[in-house]
């Protein structure tokens, strides 16, 4: 049925050939994997919170309250769109954009399965494969900053402009952190392509034989950087126990205190998209990307079938490491300032730069 | 002195001091209770056995041969805290089926949104005829319906078992002697 389709876009020019496929492999990565885990991010959210307090969580809104994101949705959308008289107006309306956009950026870099067939043709399963694709990740990550900063100073009043400056202060300490702990890896990895990361990681450990050989097993420096990235991510994020710039109970609801409809409900969806981002990046960075050491499906897939499950694969461990959001969430409590800078400046960044000398060392004396 | 318990603060391995150890304990117990059923009772659809003795809404009562027992005393109009309650006490005519034996009220009002259950008009009233029963979730969708009648707050108090039935012999005696 689609084969007539399927031929005309082959026999495409390169250029519109290309620009198609850039469209359907968006298409694929916003639509698919940022609306189904956001969606199913947001009922996670509900439903773990309310397990782990011996809850029932939303049950009314369709079966098991599987509608529920939906009717949160519309309930944001129906609600009345006010700016304070007080805010400065065009870094207001830009801010709840900038907090969204470089999350979604994010993944225009992380490959989601080995590849895709259109007509038998396999094409990479990226969006734009770049050489120096982590290096693009946190300069797009550190973007994030902005949207929030600009949120406090532009709403013009005192809690949200307190949230501005702590996640400033705690979004710059932390990238520091996050960008030395992945410097071991890509010393071992010798290149700073996503795809070539995961075909790296390929197969089983070749030492502890139960093992899959994902980055975070290869070495103990690598495991190092792991827990560093798992824990910097979630100050990254603004989620509990680092969420200083929203807290609540302190500062009302932080930066984005004087939102409301949908410019709220774009800070929501990036706060969630950015969860996804660094989930995406830790699975694809140190938990072998879409890939599983059995049958086969840690190589490049041979047909749709296959590069159908590998897309699965990546799906689970997204959903796996959301959950883990939400479970670190409903455990710990939220941090003091002080205590955070200091495990981000006394604790991590120097444990991240000694561990790219001692991989370094390592390195040298098994050369 | 010799129940003093001696708690000794160990000073923390370095392990400890990272944390860990607790963020993994506080992890395993969040697990477990996510694992463990749900307490939540599903209100409407569950309703929760309602204890003997519970304060609930006061309705008034009947005896056993159909009698309302309120006499029209208005004790409980004058205890009541909220003034929840308004009686119409019936006039010096003669009440049809009773005659003048019982003051029956003409009308017996309780504002189920101004009363708050405290239970002294079932206290003071001095022939048990008003009772707080076991109803909690009143609902309507108006002040007015709110304002519980004669008939319905007899229909929704049922029958008490009135073993002395006074009243009755009042009667009985009232019309051995023609005064009825």
């Amino acid at each position: 049925m689609f084969s007539g389709l399927e031929n005309w876009f082959l026999n495409l020019p390169e250029g519109p050939q290309f620009l198609l496929l850039t469209l359907v492999k968006i298409g694929i990565m916003l639509g698919v994997i940022n609306g189904a885990v956001s969606y199913f991010g947001v009922l996670l959210e509900r439903k773990g919170s309310a397990y782990i307090q011996d809850r029932v969580g939303p049950n009314r809104v369709g079966v098991w309250g599987l509608a529920q994101p939906i009717a949160d949705g519309l309930k944001l959308i129906l609600k009345e769109d006010y700016t304070p008289a007080h805010v400065k107006r065009a870094l207001f309306l830009l801010a709840p954009a900038l907090a969204m956009i470089p999350a979604f950026m994010t993944f225009a870099v992380i490959p989601f399965t080995s590849r895709f067939f259109i007509g038998g043709e396999p094409f990479g399963a990226v969006i734009a494969d770049l050489d120096v694709g982590v290096l693009f990740t946190f300069g797009i990550v550190s973007l994030a900053v902005y949207g929030i900063v600009i949120a406090g100073y532009a709403s013009n009043s005192k809690y949200p402009f307190l949230g501005g400056i702590r996640s400033s202060a705690q979004m710059i300490s932390y990238e520091l952190s996050m960008g030395l702990a992945v410097i071991p890896l890509f010393m071992s990895v010798e290149g700073l392509n996503f795809s070539e990361i995961v075909i790296n990681q390929a197969g089983w450990h070749p030492i502890l034989k139960v093992l899959p050989n994902w980055a975070m097993f290869q070495s103990p420096m690598l495991f190092l950087s792991f827990v560093i990235f798992l824990v910097a991510s979630f100050a990254e994020t603004n989620r509990l126990p680092f969420d200083m710039p929203e807290a609540e109970t302190e500062l009302v609801a932080g930066y984005h205190t004087e939102y409301s409809s949908l410019k709220f409900g774009m800070f929501f969806l990036g706060e969630y998209a950015a969860m996804l981002a660094v989930s995406a990046l830790i699975a694809t960075l140190f938990m072998g990307g879409w890939s599983l050491p059995f049958f086969g499906l840690d190589e490049l897939a041979s047909n749709g079938f296959v590069a159908l499950i590998q897309f699965g694969i990546f799906f689970g461990k997204i959903v796996f490491f959301m959950f883990l959001f939400v479970w670190v969430r409903w455990t710990l409590p939220r941090f003091r300032y002080d205590q955070l800078m200091n495990i981000g400046w006394k604790g991590f960044l120097p444990l991240a730069l000694a561990n790219v000398f001692i991989t370094a060392i390592w390195m040298w004396l098994r050369a | 002195m010799s129940n003093v318990i001696k708690v000794n603060r160990n000073e923390l391995s370095w392990w400890e001091k990272t944390y860990f150890p607790s963020i993994f304990q506080g992890m395993a117990v969040t697990l477990k209770h996510m694992v463990s059923p749900s307490i939540t009772m599903q209100y409407p659809e569950v309703k929760w056995a309602v204890p003997e003795g519970y304060r609930g809404a006061p309705y008034l009562v009947k005896d056993q041969e159909d009698r309302t027992k309120c006499v029209s005393c208005q004790l409980c109009e004058f205890v009541c805290p909220p003034k929840a309650i308004r009686i119409t006490p019936p006039g010096p005519e003669a009440q049809e089926g009773v005659g003048n034996v019982e003051k029956r009220p003409e009308d017996f009002e309780i504002n189920m949104l101004r009363c708050i259950f405290c239970g002294f008009c079932q206290e003071v009233c001095p022939e048990e005829a008003i009772f707080l029963q076991k109803d909690y979730s009143l609902t309507g969708q108006s002040r007015e319906e709110m304002i519980y009648d004669l008939p319905k707050l007899l229909e929704l108090g049922g029958v008490h078992n009135d073993t002395i039935m006074k009243w009755k012999k009042k009667q009985q005696d009232a019309d051995k002697q023609g005064l009825h």
